[in-house]
């Protein structure tokens, strides 16, 4: 079985996200970039179903201009065995992005598409869903856990009210939460081993994608500003301070 | 004119708060707002939602596929609902953002996230980068809006009108690909987090998960819901439902109390709408005193007992 897995280059998420004063967007300029941390997981997750001999393949995708090259290269140290390179310069909104993963899927046939349950720029959490949607198979969103037992996964999602449990047929997409796994550090010798993987460069326009329906992004600010707050002693004063502000 | 659906959130019995609020962000579109429950055996939660103000009707829609809210079933029978408006929106709970992408996919049309404010009936506000920057959108023309509410960021519909309620049975099919196996709620005595007026979170400062009982006892005392850091919950010194923040829950009471958390973006980003924040922190350098309205130097150890037997 192979596992497709979506890699988003993104913004690292030490970084303190500035807008720009022109409300054009925000200032990646010289900023740090990063695997998104939810993908991290998702790979982790799909390698370690590798390493037990429940897949074959796992096989790394982005979607972006040609920096990407250098998330998919950390998936390939990771230890996935090739990568994809969607090309494209245009930032891709969800539901192109999961058209773009509908179109993969049709080359090459996963059992399992493993996605991270948001992307921390734009944190739209959609494309795992949109993507399930338009592949008419299965989602499993924010899983904590996954058990692969032959045709069927079953899948702990993290959901507000706790842990709920679904089982589901494979093929099918699950998106990844925090809580799945923790991602293995990278080794020197992979990343030298990972220049010699395969990363294949495939534009676009090759996949027959139309990009409809995007949202008109008008304007970015940045956040309202909380008032400044006061330092306070003592517990004593702390109590009298919520008294006084008819809070307790 | 928008013809707004808000997609009801229940667990059969009771209606979420979500969903009142969902509907104060519908009625800011303008039109008229429907609500549509889906479920099994659903006349209860349907009464409670024909009771928000602002709505105009209730669909309850009955289909023994939909007695859980699997995403895969419910998302067809609201694209069969959906067809006749223009706005179609669900909270942005787990539930909604589980759903609603989906039925948004359905349609054809990106879904518009976290909705913080309506600026037009195509035109939106919602944050980015945790928090850290705010867009304005706008849905193309003669499309259908498919939203998620951001739910900290409305009030609740107030209660006590009278809608009618159209009674439907489910038109969809079970997809048979996907079974629901189980649900293991934590949820204790204590008020629901995402609700609560009051809330006392802790982080990692408390180092075990018998330390965090101090703050339980603390949250007991002042009625408050209990809450936590995302270190918190990884150390295992409580359960994941009370993470608070960027990808835990997006809260908004009237006051949260900050113990031994050191204010990292991923987590402040959940609390920028609460009301109040107080800040206990042994770092006078710790970030959480930047978003705090009182902070207090010291201790926790020391300061929650010294707090509980102020309150007395
Ligand atoms: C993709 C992603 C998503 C994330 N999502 C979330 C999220 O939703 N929610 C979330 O919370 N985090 C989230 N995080 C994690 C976040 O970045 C921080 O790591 C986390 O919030 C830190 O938790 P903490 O404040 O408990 O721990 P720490 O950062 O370790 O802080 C502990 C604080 O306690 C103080 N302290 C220690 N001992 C005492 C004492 N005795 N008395 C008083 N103070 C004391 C210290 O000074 C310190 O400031 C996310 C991270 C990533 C990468
Ligand atoms: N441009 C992209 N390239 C690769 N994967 C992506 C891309 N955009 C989104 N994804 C995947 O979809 C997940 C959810 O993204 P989003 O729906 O944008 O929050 C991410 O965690 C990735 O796994």
């Amino acid at each position: 079985m192979k596992i497709l897995v979506g890699i988003k280059r993104v913004v690292d998420y030490n970084v303190r996200v500035r807008v720009l004063p022109d409300g054009s967007g925000v200032d990646t300029d010289g900023v740090k970039m990063s695997v998104n941390p939810f993908d991290e997981i998702a790979l982790e997750e799909a390698l370690r179903l590798r390493e037990a001999g429940k897949a074959d393949e796992v096989i790394v995708v982005s979607i972006g201009s040609d920096a990407a090259q250098q998330q998919l290269r950390t998936g390939l140290a990771m230890g996935a065995d090739r990568a994809i390179l969607v090309q494209t310069d245009t930032a891709l909104q969800p539901l192109s992005v999961a058209r773009v993963f509908r179109a993969l899927v049709e080359r090459e046939a996963p059992g399992l598409v493993l996605l991270g349950k948001q992307a921390i720029d734009d944190d739209n959490s959609q494309t795992a869903q949109m993507l399930s949607a338009l592949w008419g198979r299965p989602q499993a969103t924010f899983a904590s856990k996954l058990v692969l037992e032959g045709d069927t996964a079953t899948v702990t999602r993290e959901v507000d009210a706790g842990l709920e449990t679904i089982e589901i047929d494979l093929p099918a997409v699950v998106s990844v939460d925090l809580r799945l796994n923790e991602p293995r550090f990278v080794k020197l010798p992979d990343i030298m081993k990972a220049k010699r993987k395969p990363l294949d460069v495939l534009p676009f326009a090759e996949l027959g994608v139309d990009i409809e329906g995007d949202l008109d992004i008008r304007r970015f600010a940045p956040p309202p500003q909380r008032e400044k707050g006061i330092m306070v002693e003592d517990t004593a004063t702390l109590v009298q301070e919520l008294k006084n502000r008819g809070l307790i | 004119m928008s013809r707004v659906l808000v997609i009801a959130e229940h667990d059969g019995e009771a209606l979420n708060i979500s969903t009142a609020k969902s509907v104060t962000c519908a009625a800011a579109i303008g039109g008229t707002v429907d609500v549509a429950v889906l479920g099994h055996g659903i006349d209860a939660v349907a009464a409670q939602a024909d009771g928000l103000e602002g709505v105009n009707r209730v669909l309850a829609v009955n289909g023994e596929h939909l007695a859980t809210p699997l995403a895969v079933n419910w998302a067809d029978e609201i694209v069969a609902l959906g067809a006749d408006y223009s706005h179609i929106l669900g909270p942005s709970t787990t539930f909604g953002r589980d759903l609603m992408p989906r039925v948004a996919a359905l349609f054809g049309v990106n879904q518009v996230s976290d909705i913080m404010e309506v600026t037009g009936p195509t035109a939106f506000r919602r944050p980015i980068y945790a928090g850290n920057a705010i867009i304005d959108v706008e849905t193309p023309a003669d499309t259908r809006v498919v939203g998620t509410v951001r739910t900290a960021s409305w009030k609740a519909a107030a209660s006590g009108a009278s809608a009618e309620i159209e009674r439907i049975t489910a038109t969809s099919a079970a997809a048979g690909h996907t079974r629901f196996v189980g649900m293991e709620a934590e949820g204790g005595e204590r008020p629901d987090l995402q609700s609560a007026p009051r809330v006392v979170s802790g982080g990692r400062a408390f180092g075990s998960e018998e330390q965090f009982e101090l703050l339980y006892r603390l949250a007991d005392k002042l009625g408050a819901a209990a809450g936590a850091t995302r270190a918190a919950v990884d150390a295992g010194y409580c359960p994941n439902d009370m993470q608070v923040g960027q990808t835990g829950k997006i809260i908004a009471p009237d006051l949260y109390i900050a113990l031994g958390i050191s204010g990292a973006i991923q987590h402040i980003t959940g609390i920028k709408d609460a009301g109040t924040i107080v800040a206990v922190n042994k770092d006078p350098e710790a970030p959480i005193f930047e978003v705090a309205d009182i902070g207090l130097v010291g201790d926790l150890f020391k300061v929650i007992p010294e707090l509980e037997e102020a309150l007395g």
